[in-house]
C-alpha cells in the first residue's frame, strides 16, 4: 500500500544508481562498435580485461572493508569506471598498463576516499592520468592506425590479444600517431593544407576518430533525452572548447582547427560520459555550466600550449578540484527565501 | 641518565612522536629526495648529524641565552652545523652531494631540527638532549629509508642501487634487482608518488596504533572485571 505523501515532492522518479549506470554502459556501445570497426579489437579486449580487474578489485576492497559485496557490485559503478578506461586507453596498450590504471582507479581513487559517492576525483581519469604520467612511451606508441589505411586490413582478434599480452608483437605499421598529436607537431613546419593531406585525416575530419566521436555524441544525446545526464555539463564543455578555438585558434596554419578539436581525441566521450560523472562534478545547474566550461577551456589550453596531445584527463581532474568551490558560489535560491545564499559566509551562517 | 628516561626518549623519537610520521615535519626533503634508498639514507644521516649536534650545542648554551632572542641564536647554530654537514658531504661523498643538491643546505629549514631545539634541548641537560636528537634523527632516517625502499622497488624494480655512493666500491654488489627488464614506473619516482607512499606508511602506523590500543583496552577491562573494586577512576600507580 502506498502511503500518502503530505509534503513535496509528490512525484518521484524511480532512478536508481544501477539503472543510471546501466544506461551509461549501454550508450557507450555505439562508440565502442565504431572504435572496433576502425581500430580493431583492442578496445573490446581492454573493456573486458578492465572490467575483470575492476570487479575483482572492488570485491576484494569491499570484503576488506566489511561491506556488502553483492549490493555494491550490483550498482555497476565499478563497471562504468572500467568500461570508460577500456575505451580511453590506447587500443594496443599492454595488459599491465590497463591493470595498473584500473586497479589504481578502484583502490586508490575510489575506495581510499570512502567508496561509491565519496570520491572527489573521477576514478577513471585518475587511473588514466596515472599511467599517462608513469608510462609516456607505452601511452603514445600503442594507438592503432585506422583500418582503411592498412594494406592488410586490421589485425585479427587473436593477433591483437597476443600483442596486448606481449606474446607476439604486431608490426609497427599497425600503430601510429593520433590526428591531434600529428597536427600539433607537423603544423610547426608545414601549412594546414600539407598537414591535412596526410591520409589519417581522411576526407572529412580525421579518419575513424570522427565516427567514434559522432557515435559517442549520439549515445550522449540519448542519455540527455533520458535525463540521465544534465545538459549543462556537456554543453559547457563543448562551448569551452569551441570558443577559444574560434577566437584564439582561427589561424589553421598555426593551431589545430576546431573540427579536429571537436571530432578527434576524447572530446565527445569526455563531454558526455566523463565530465558528467554525478559524484565528482558540480551539483548545481549554474555550477555545472562553470565546471564544464572550465574543462573545455583547460582541454584547449593543454592541447594547444601544453606538451600532451590530448588533455581530457587532466582538465577533468583539475575541475574536480574546483567543483566543491564552484558549488559554494553557485547555490540556487531556496524556495521561500528572497535571495540565494552563496559564498563561504552564507555557509557559515546557515 | 636513567634507563627509563632513555627508553622514554627512544620510544618518543622512534614511534610515538616520530618527526616524519606524527609531527609531519621536514616533509619537503622527505618527499623530494626519497627516490632511492641511498638518497634517503644520505639525507637521513646528514639530518641526524645536524640534529644531534644542534641539540648538544643548544643544550650547552641554554643558561646563557635570553629567552627573547633564543630563536635567532638557534637558527645561527643550526645554519653553521648544516654548513659543516654540507662541507663534509662535499669532501667524502661528492657524488651523493651532487644528487641531493639543494636539499642538503635546505636541512636548515627542516622544522624538526628547530622544533627539537626549542621544545626539548633548550630545557634539558646535554646528555638527554643528545639522546633526544639521536632518537628523533634515527626515527626520521628510518621513515626516509622505508619510503626510499618502497619508491625504489616500485619505481625502478631495484633495491639498494648505487649504495657505493656512501659505503665505497664494495657496496656496488649490494644492488638487488627485483624484476628484470622492469619498465620504470615514473609515478613512484616523481613527487606525487612520494605523497601516496607517505600516506600509506602513515595509514599503516595508525592501524598498528589502533591494534595496540584495542588490545590494551581489552587487557585493562579484564583486570577491572576481575577485581573487587566497585568503581575505578583513573590509573592507580
Amino acid at each position: 500500500m502506498a502511503l500518502l505523501t503530505l509534503s513535496s515532492p509528490h512525484s518521484k522518479g524511480s532512478n536508481r544508481t544501477a539503472n543510471m549506470m546501466r544506461w551509461v554502459i549501454l550508450m557507450c556501445i555505439p562508440g565502442l562498435i565504431a572504435q572496433t570497426w576502425f581500430f580493431g579489437w583492442g578496445n573490446v579486449h581492454n573493456v573486458v580485461w578492465c572490467s575483470i580487474v575492476a570487479l575483482a578489485c572492488e570485491a576484494s576492497v569491499l570484503f576488506l572493508r566489511k561491506k556488502p559485496i553483492a549490493f555494491y557490485l550490483n550498482d555497476y559503478s565499478a563497471l562504468v569506471t572500467a568500461i570508460l578506461l577500456g575505451i580511453a586507453l590506447p587500443p594496443l596498450a599492454p595488459w599491465w598498463l590497463s591493470l595498473i590504471a584500473t586497479a589504481f582507479a578502484i583502490l586508490f581513487a575510489k575506495h581510499l576516499y570512502g567508496g561509491m559517492g565519496y570520491n572527489p576525483f573521477n576514478p577513471a581519469m585518475v587511473g588514466y592520468a596515472l599511467v599517462l604520467v608513469s608510462f609516456p612511451v607505452a601511452m603514445t606508441t600503442n594507438w592503432a592506425s585506422p583500418g582503411p589505411l592498412l594494406e592488410l586490413g586490421l589485425p585479427s582478434l587473436s593477433a591483437t590479444v597476443a600483442s596486448i599480452w606481449e606474446i607476439a608483437p604486431l608490426a609497427d605499421a599497425y600503430s601510429g600517431a593520433t590526428p591531434l598529436d600529428l597536427y600539433k607537431h607537423e603544423i610547426a613546419q608545414q601549412t594546414a593544407e600539407v598537414v591535412r593531406a596526410n591520409p589519417i585525416y581522411g576526407d572529412f575530419v580525421s579518419l575513424g576518430w570522427e565516427w567514434v566521436n559522432l557515435a559517442f555524441l549520439g549515445g550522449g544525446i540519448v542519455l540527455l533525452l533520458l535525463k540521465i545526464i544534465p545538459w549543462q555539463t556537456p554543453f559547457a564543455v563543448l562551448a569551452g572548447l569551441t570558443l577559444p578555438a574560434l577566437v584564439l585558434g582561427w589561424d589553421y596554419d598555426q593551431f589545430t582547427p576546431l573540427s579536429i578539436h571537436l571530432l578527434s581525441g576524447a572530446t565527445m566521450l569526455g563531454a558526455f560520459f566523463i565530465a558528467t560523472d554525478p559524484v565528482s562534478s558540480s551539483t548545481t545547474k549554474l555550477g555545472r555550466l562553470v565546471y564544464g566550461f572550465g574543462i573545455g577551456v583547460l582541454t584547449y589550453v593543454i592541447r594547444v600550449y601544453g606538451s600532451y596531445p590530448d588533455a581530457f584527463a587532466f582538465a577533468v581532474l583539475l575541475m574536480n578540484f574546483a567543483a566543491p568551490f564552484i558549488d559554494i558560489y553557485t547555490q540556487p535560491r531556496t524556495y521561500g527565501y528572497a535571495g540565494a545564499k552563496r559564498g563561504a559566509k552564507a555557509k557559515e551562517n546557515s | 641518565m636513567a634507563s627509563s628516561e632513555f627508553k622514554a626518549l627512544a620510544k618518543n623519537g622512534l614511534w610515538d612522536n616520530n618527526p616524519a610520521l606524527v609531527q609531519l615535519l621536514g616533509l619537503c626533503p622527505l618527499l623530494a629526495v626519497t627516490g632511492t634508498v641511498v638518497n634517503a639514507l644520505g639525507l637521513g644521516l646528514a639530518t641526524t648529524l645536524v640534529l644531534v649536534s644542534s641539540n648538544i650545542a643548544v643544550s650547552s648554551i641554554r643558561n646563557f641565552v635570553a629567552e627573547s632572542i633564543r630563536l635567532p641564536a638557534f637558527v645561527m647554530i643550526i645554519a653553521s652545523l648544516v654548513t659543516c654537514a654540507e662541507l663534509l658531504m662535499k669532501a667524502y661523498t661528492y657524488e651523493l652531494y651532487q644528487i641531493l643538491g639543494i636539499f642538503i643546505p635546505l636541512i636548515v629549514t627542516n622544522c624538526a631540527i628547530l622544533g627539537r631545539a626549542d621544545a626539548y634541548a633548550c630545557k634539558n641537560p646535554i646528555l638527554p638532549a643528545a639522546t633526544d636528537g639521536l632518537m628523533m634523527g634515527i626515527g626520521f632516517t628510518l621513515v626516509l629509508i622505508l619510503l626510499g625502499g618502497m619508491r625504489e622497488a616500485v619505481g625502478q624494480g631495484t633495491l639498494f642501487s648505487n649504495m657505493h655512493l656512501i659505503f665505497g666500491p664494495a657496496a656496488v654488489a649490494w644492488e638487488l634487482v627485483l624484476i628484470d627488464d622492469y619498465q620504470n614506473f615514473l609515478f613512484a619516482i616523481l613527487p606525487p608518488g612520494a605523497f601516496v607512499a607517505m600516506g600509506l606508511i602513515i595509514a599503516g602506523k595508525n592501524i598498528i596504533d589502533q591494534r595496540i590500543e584495542t588490545t590494551r583496552k581489552l587487557r585493562e577491562a579484564k583486570v577491572v572485571s576481575g577485581s573487587k573494586r566497585v568503581r575505578v577512576t583513573g590509573k592507580i600507580a
